[in-house]
């Protein structure tokens, strides 16, 4: 067993994973153009995070929790959750993971630990803050992860959730994936460790905890230092703050448009508003897919043919999602006022 | 059995039950449980009972958080204004996640929120901001005007698996009254008819239950026999009592606090328009706080606010008689 305590196995688990979330989001990316007016509203894509995604959840344990945000398709694959129940709810149907109460945005899959989503930039922050005392208090030893973006942390929610967090000890790891954009906004338009060349992550030092930045496109470095921030979390020594840095291969999300509008992806905002083909395609040369793939069949993790093998069959089980997605009937419209209370 | 208590007591009372009672039920907030000898802390420990920091956002935000994980938190705000600060928390959050997830969580939370606390402390600390979360899917509302339901609705609303809204009037707070003994609960959703009669139905809001029934006393006087309804909580309204009080009276006066528009004297006033226009005899009266902040001095606070000769007049304009002479 290597140190880091990943074996071929779980870094074959990891390219598997990572694959899956790969392909789930193109098929969502393709429903626009293959099956216009199927999704509607405003869906969010995972690829170019994979990496950060997977290496993220390869430390929790089985009783451990997480709160994402509306970016959320890449947390339930890994964590084992079907993706027909996920691409049904994505297509608002009766099937779907949330019964299509929920769609894209709002993905749940609480037996596997994954409590919720805000769809509010922040907001969910402390909501992971809240799991986590409350996981204090059970005093099980289980930990949370808070997974949001580098636009959350310019929010009270943000701010008010780290100071808590360090203050009580609570065994929460908070996740920054920073992809450089909130939107349509640079980071260094809108923060000012960024426009002083700084990384996010010594917004930690305000709150007293360690925060330490890694490459998201890695999976293993991701691993080891989640693993690390789980660890302490744990052992009852309090939150880090990790900014894993990602970068977002689709836009922000499909086109803002109202109904009659056929909606799609477009380009990444580096082309279609900074004019910066050359960030774009840097970025699809460090695609972290490929890049993982590189690695595990350089080092002899893998075969070229077993790889493929793999690829095969997580396009054979996407389809499949996507096939039973559009068979799944429509909810009853008048289930439209069940589940408002409790 | 009952015991005599403050308002403000009884509502310690349900929460120190409910604390023995479930052990999943937490309480925190601002400026409590700063002392080693805090009654709470002492019985249940510094797991259960926490001073938080000034950060309302993470309080509520955490209080949702540590509901969907499994407990029952009860979030000490002081004053309901700084509920604002939070909102996205109470109106887009804590209420949504039930729906949101087709039932896969719950969020069961109380937030005590005082209100109403016009004594001189003007625009920002005396606001009645009940209105603004009755429409709010999947959110409760309480709105005790006794120290006996000040003690059931708090019992209800942390055994309650939504987020509750308790709001407890600052005016409130030291008068006393008969409290049962024990276990107390008081549903939400089922409103008190505190004076029955056959004239008019007046339906009044926490703090003005009192005034309300002072109003009806000398009304009775005149031999008008006024009907007061308490609803107790907003939401859920109990629109079946009103509209059956309405059926035997012909006439509704509705007494808020609140500034008018967007009140919940206004929903009231329109559910009975809607669903029992035909047993209105006369129009329905609203008696609220006029459309302004409320302002610090007091004759000028006097002037906005509703009271017992307003309620007066406007039961005596609904019934098309004239004023009464003392």
């Amino acid at each position: 067993m290597p140190e880091n305590g990943l074996d071929k196995e779980r870094l074959v688990w990891m390219f598997t994973q990572m694959l899956r979330i790969r392909e789930f989001e193109e098929r969502v990316k393709r429903t626009f153009e293959e099956h216009p007016g199927v999704i509607r509203g405003h869906t969010h894509l995972a690829d170019g995070a994979e990496a950060s995604i997977v290496g993220s959840l390869a430390t929790l344990g089985p009783d451990d929790q997480l709160l994402t945000t509306y970016r959320c398709h890449g947390y339930p694959i890994a964590l084992g959750t079907d993706p027909k129940a996920m691409m049904a709810e994505i297509y608002g149907r009766e099937d779907g993971l949330c019964g299509g109460y929920g769609g894209s945005m709002h993905l749940t899959d609480v037996g596997r630990g994954f409590l919720g989503t805000s769809g509010i930039v922040g907001q969910g922050i402390p909501h992971a803050t809240g799991a986590a005392y409350a996981a204090q208090i059970r005093g099980k030893g289980q930990v949370v992860l808070a997974f949001f973006g580098d636009g959350a942390s310019k929010q009270g929610a943000f701010h008010e959730s780290l100071n808590i967090a360090s203050l009580w000890k609570l065994p929460v790891v908070y996740i920054m994936e920073n992809n450089s954009y909130n939107v349509v906004t640079r980071t260094d338009q809108e923060d000012a460790n960024a426009a002083a060349g700084e990384p996010l992550a010594v917004k930690a030092k305000g709150y007293s905890m360690p925060g330490v930045t890694v490459d998201g496109a890695d999976p293993v470095a991701v691993y080891e230092t989640v693993g690390e921030a789980v660890g302490r979390a744990r052992a009852g020594e309090g939150p880090t703050l990790v900014e894993s840095l990602v970068y977002r291969l689709s836009a922000h999300g499909n086109i803002i448009a109202p109904p009659g509008v056929p909606l799609h992806f477009p380009e990444h905002e580096a082309i279609t508003v900074f004019g910066n083909a050359e960030e774009y395609e840097a970025a699809l040369r460090g695609d972290p897919v490929p890049r993982f793939r590189a690695k595990l069949v350089t080092d002899g993790t893998l075969t070229a043919e077993e790889a493929d093998t793999i690829a095969g069959s997580v396009k054979q089980e996407m389809e499949e999602a996507v096939a039973y997605g559009l068979a799944s009937p429509f909810p009853s419209p008048e289930a439209a006022v069940d589940y408002v209370y409790a | 059995m009952a015991h005599e208590l403050p308002y403000i007591a009884a509502i310690g009372e349900a929460i120190q039950l409910e604390m023995e009672r479930d052990e999943r039920v937490l309480y925190f907030g601002q400026n409590i449980a700063t002392t080693d000898d805090d009654p709470f802390l002492k019985a249940f420990g510094p797991d259960r009972v926490r001073v938080t920091p000034i950060s309302e956002t993470a309080e509520i935000g955490m209080a949702v958080g540590a509901a969907m994980a499994g407990y029952r938190p009860v979030v000490e705000l002081y004053m309901a204004e700084f509920m604002l600060v939070a909102m996205d928390q109470v109106v887009n959050e804590a209420n949504r996640f039930h729906y949101m997830t087709k039932g896969q969580v719950t969020v069961p939370l109380v937030l005590k929120a005082g209100y109403g606390f016009t004594a001189g402390w003007s625009g920002q600390h005396t606001g009645t901001i009940y209105g603004m979360f009755m429409g709010v899917p999947g959110l409760k509302v309480a709105v005790p005007s006794t120290a006996a339901d000040a003690k059931g609705l708090m019992a209800a609303a942390i055994r309650d698996d939504n987020p509750v809204v308790y709001f407890h009037h600052y005016l409130l707070t030291l008068e006393h009254g008969e409290v049962p003994d024990g276990e107390h609960v008081v549903p939400l959703g089922q409103a008190a008819v505190r004076r029955e009669g056959g004239d008019v139905t007046i339906v009044a809001i926490g703090w003005l239950v009192d005034k309300a029934l002072a109003a009806a006393e000398q009304l009775a006087g005149a031999g008008i026999a006024a009907e007061v309804i308490d609803p107790r909580t907003l939401a859920p309204l109990d629109t079946a009592t009103i509209l059956k009080s309405v059926e035997k009276t012909g006439r509704l006066v509705v007494v808020d606090q609140s500034t008018r528009h967007g009140s919940a004297a206004a929903v009231i006033a329109a559910e009975v328009a809607s669903e029992g226009f035909s047993s209105l005899r006369a129009p329905i009266r609203l008696v609220t706080a006029l459309d302004a902040t409320i302002p610090y001095s007091q004759p000028m606070e006097d002037y906005l606010l509703p009271d017992e000769a307003k309620i007066v007049d406007a039961v005596q304009q609904v019934l098309g008689s004239s004023p009464i002479t003392a």
